[in-house]
């Protein structure tokens, strides 16, 4: 049911937004066809801060592994570096420790990036009822025909409508590609269950190395999956990026956002350092700011603002020393997530930010981000967009299987991959290291030999921050304003800049309209 | 073509992680791709009507539909809850709007499992409050069974507890149902409400370092082969059968990785096992019934 833009101001709300890690929730306000405001707000708080405080030290990177069920690997990963640091083992973890850290964390990038292009986001561009007459002679494909004749159609309908624009044969592909997607994205799990005991919430990274053995028998396991997944990168999911790209071209051209790019960095190669932001990383530290310049990244430069956000004043303050008091019906707030700033204005972190950081930096990066760029005859400032984000996803998983193959090879066998601990009376410590969706920092503070303060910021705690002080917007919301809106019964444009950033809480994405608007549900 | 049993499955999630939707993405037989295309036993198949994570569409055409199922086929869907029930401020949780006014998920839950044929916990928080209900419940969070019980919901309701659940937990509960009914599955569960086909036996029973336990063979840190007791092992006191099931493909499980296990298929997880890496504290354990006499352990 397309209808023509609407010169009158309305606010559209879609509460819930799927496809995303947690609740979400969007109000965008559009007047002429365009986004005119956007404001980013979180529905959900479980206050895992609060519930850390008092517990044994070792037990946070078991919980705060709780926090997301789909990237839980970087909460353990972030906590237990917070843990290193706090306990003076940041620069004695071993070798083996170090690299096992690395593999798990890779192959829960390479879980994460494959199910968001394809699980996630995938239906907003691939037709599923392309099927309905397939011919052809493969099992699962017949499989979704058959059940398209059932005619019971969930989960695969309702949906949006009206602007899907493969021809048969490209959906066809396509919807071949969701299918292997969510058996390759399960050998990932797989791999990490190896050497991590169990995936979702694996046990494996402690502070001071990891708890597995580095034996034979495990590199040969993950060799062999890995061989599995580096076929479906290759042959799967970046030509499907590519195919996606070639259809909707224009989405190269909208969702940039602050064009500011944080990254924390991520893949130890080395044991030498105990700032974590001085480490030698396969995906490096850095900021780039609107000058367009690279420039060494500085926790001292981040502190997190509250004005808008459903929490006591007071908690606006360096995450160091961050404290979380819900202020539910705080005047004025419209979220649960609190907003970081980098210097004091919003950052964007994940893929992209990784990407262009790394693309500055002139490591392993560069050349490959080069090369596909002009496989797809594009300048690199295309990359700051909703498609840039897929595909800078895409290329993360090429560099990574590869990464992951050279480390195994470096592993040693019979030697170890833990140091002893000892909980000291008093100490602080953080996390800093990028995951799958950006920059996520843990801080610590052991008091009487238990918790005293924990404190997270996560990256769509970055990527979905709601306004500051200054009143300025969140990345997201950024993104969101000036977008065009074609159908406002279905507006694609709006969930698909939205799922670009891969969100991940349980959160909401608020756009209020200027008052006494019409207010449309979708 | 004989005719196919939809069973109608609404999937709704409250104070969660989305870690129990990835576990049930792991299922390897069936495959996810299986149990939403395919039959899940001859002549009945499982219709996802709403799982926010996977499903196409969103706000309110999925508020809709969601709102369609309780009323369409009351008494014949099965409701899943994923995590636990924010009950301290309505803004705790929220899910949808109707007419201006933003629905806490409580709301949402309890009109759902009004009108369902059975409530299934998928895992520890919607079974027992797990983490999100850790002191000091900072959102007031209930389990799905203390929830109901305040609502005066009487449906009945299978606890799939794990953090996460096995993928074989859930799919073969509802194999069950599927194929037997769900008055003879009520028949099968413990007095916690678990199917004791997953969870009547204890970790420590079938545990493959049973042996080094017997022998007081015992690991002082991590890394350290043996048995995982000093290190904080919740098996002695844990129901499930993770030990010969095995995660990720039957590929491995805590104990295998050199983790101790933390009981987290367990009622009040993680807090009576708090910290979870100091060895257990056999006198708090009195609620257990089978908690095997230990041999002291050589320090």
């Amino acid at each position: 049911m397309p209808s023509q833009a609407s010169r009158k101001s309305e606010t559209i709300t879609i509460d819930p937004i799927s496809r995303i890690e947690g609740h979400m929730r969007v109000d965008v306000v559009v007047d002429g066809g365009e986004v005119k405001d956007a404001r980013a707000s979180g529905t959900l708080w479980r206050g895992f801060e609060n519930i850390l405080v008092g517990r044994h030290p070792l037990d946070a990177a078991r919980l705060t592994q709780r926090v997301c069920g789909v990237c839980p690997m970087i909460h353990g990963t972030a906590s237990a570096n917070a843990l290193d640091a706090a306990l003076g083992v940041a620069d004695k973890i071993p070798p083996n420790g170090r690299i096992v850290r690395n593999i798990l964390l890779a192959s829960n990038y390479l879980q994460s990036h494959i199910l968001h292009f394809f699980t996630l986001a995938a239906l907003d561009y691939v037709d599923v009822a392309a099927l309905a007459d397939y011919g052809g002679p493969e099992s699962d494909l017949k499989a979704v025909r058959a059940f398209i004749e059932r005619k019971d159609l969930s989960p695969f309908f309702p949906r949006y409508e009206g602007d899907y624009r493969c021809d048969k044969k490209t959906n066809v592909d396509l919807v071949r590609g969701y299918l292997a997607a969510l058996h390759v994205r399960r050998v990932c799990h797989e791999i990490i269950s190896a050497w991590g005991g169990k995936m979702p919430h694996s046990v494996a990274v402690v502070p001071g190395g990891v708890t597995s053995e580095v034996t034979a028998d495990k590199i040969a396991f993950t060799l062999s999956r890995l061989g599995e997944v580096r076929d479906f990168v290759e042959e799967v999911y970046i030509p499907a990026v590519y195919t996606v790209a070639g259809a909707y071209g224009d989405y190269f051209d909208i969702g940039a956002g602050c064009r500011r790019y944080l990254a924390y960095g991520t893949f130890n190669l080395d044991d030498a350092s105990a700032d974590p932001l001085a480490r030698k990383r396969l995906l490096p530290s850095g900021y780039i700011g609107p000058d367009g310049r690279l420039a060494a990244a500085s926790a001292d430069k981040i502190a997190e603002d509250v004005a808008h956000s459903r929490y006591t004043d007071d908690c606006a303050a360096p995450p160091a020393e961050g404290k979380t008091v819900p202020a539910p019906d705080k005047a004025g707030a419209y979220s649960w997530i609190k907003a970081p700033r980098y210097d004091g204005a919003p950052a964007e972190v994940g893929p992209l930010a990784r990407t262009l950081v790394g693309f500055a930096a002139g490591g392993a990066v560069k050349p490959q981000v080069e090369a596909a760029l002009k496989a797809a005859r594009l300048g690199a400032a295309k990359l700051q967009s909703v498609l840039g984000r897929h595909l800078a996803r895409a290329l993360e998983c090429r560099l990574l299987a590869a990464a992951m193959a050279d480390w195994l090879g470096q592993l040693k066998l019979g030697q170890p991959a833990a140091v002893a601990l000892t909980i000291p009376e008093e100490a602080r410590g953080a996390g800093l290291v990028d995951g799958p969706r950006g920059a996520l920092g843990h801080w610590i503070e052991i008091k009487n030999k238990v918790i005293g303060r924990y404190n997270l910021v996560v990256p769509t705690t970055w990527n979905g921050s709601p306004r500051d002080k200054a009143g300025t917007p969140g990345p997201m919301e950024q993104a969101l304003i000036g977008a065009k809106v074609k159908d406002r019964d279905n507006p694609f444009e709006v969930v698909r800049i939205i799922r670009s950033f891969d969100p991940c809480l349980a959160c909401a994405v608020h756009m209020v309209t200027p008052a006494g608007d019409a207010r449309r549900v979708l | 073509m004989a005719k196919v049993v939809e069973i109608p499955v609404v999937w709704l999630q409250g104070a969660a992680c989305t870690g129990c939707v990835v576990s049930l993405l792991n299922s390897l037989s069936p495959g996810i791709s299986r149990l939403v295309l395919r039959e899940l036993a001859p002549g009945k198949h499982v219709s996802l009507r709403f799982l926010v994570t996977a499903m196409a569409g969103q706000g309110h055409q999925v508020m809709d539909v969601l709102r369609d199922e309780a009323a369409k086929d009351k008494g014949n869907y099965i409701l899943v809850m994923e995590g636990s029930l924010p009950v301290g401020h309505p803004a705790f949780g929220t899910l949808g709007e109707v007419a201006g006014r933003e629905t806490p998920i409580s709301e949402v839950a309890a009109n759902l499992a009004r009108s369902a044929a059975a409530v299934v916990c998928m895992g520890t928080c919607s079974s027992f409050g797990g983490i999100p209900a850790a002191a000091p419940n900072p959102t007031g969070c209930l389990s799905m069974s203390e929830f109901m019980a305040r609502e005066r919901i009487a449906t009945p309701l299978i606890n799939i507890p794990g953090c996460p659940p096995h993928p074989d937990w859930l799919i073969g509960s509802l194999m069950a149902v599927a194929v037997y009914g769900l008055g003879p599955v009520a028949g099968m569960l413990d007095d916690l409400k678990r199917p004791t086909a997953f969870f009547g036996k204890l970790v420590h029973e079938t545990c493959p370092r049973r042996a080094d336990f017997d022998a007081a063979r015992f690991a002082k840190k991590f890394g350290d082969p043996g048995c995982l007791y000093l290190l904080g092992c919740r098996g002695p006191v844990s129901y499930a059968d993770c030990p010969t099931r095995m995660f990720n493909s039957g590929t491995n499980w805590c104990i295998g990785a050199g983790g101790p296990c933390h009981g987290c298929v367990e009622p009040d997880f993680p807090d009576r096992f708090s910290p979870l890496y100091e060895k257990i504290d056999d006198g708090r354990m009195d609620r257990f019934r089978l908690l095997q006499p230990a041999p002291a352990p050589k320090a």
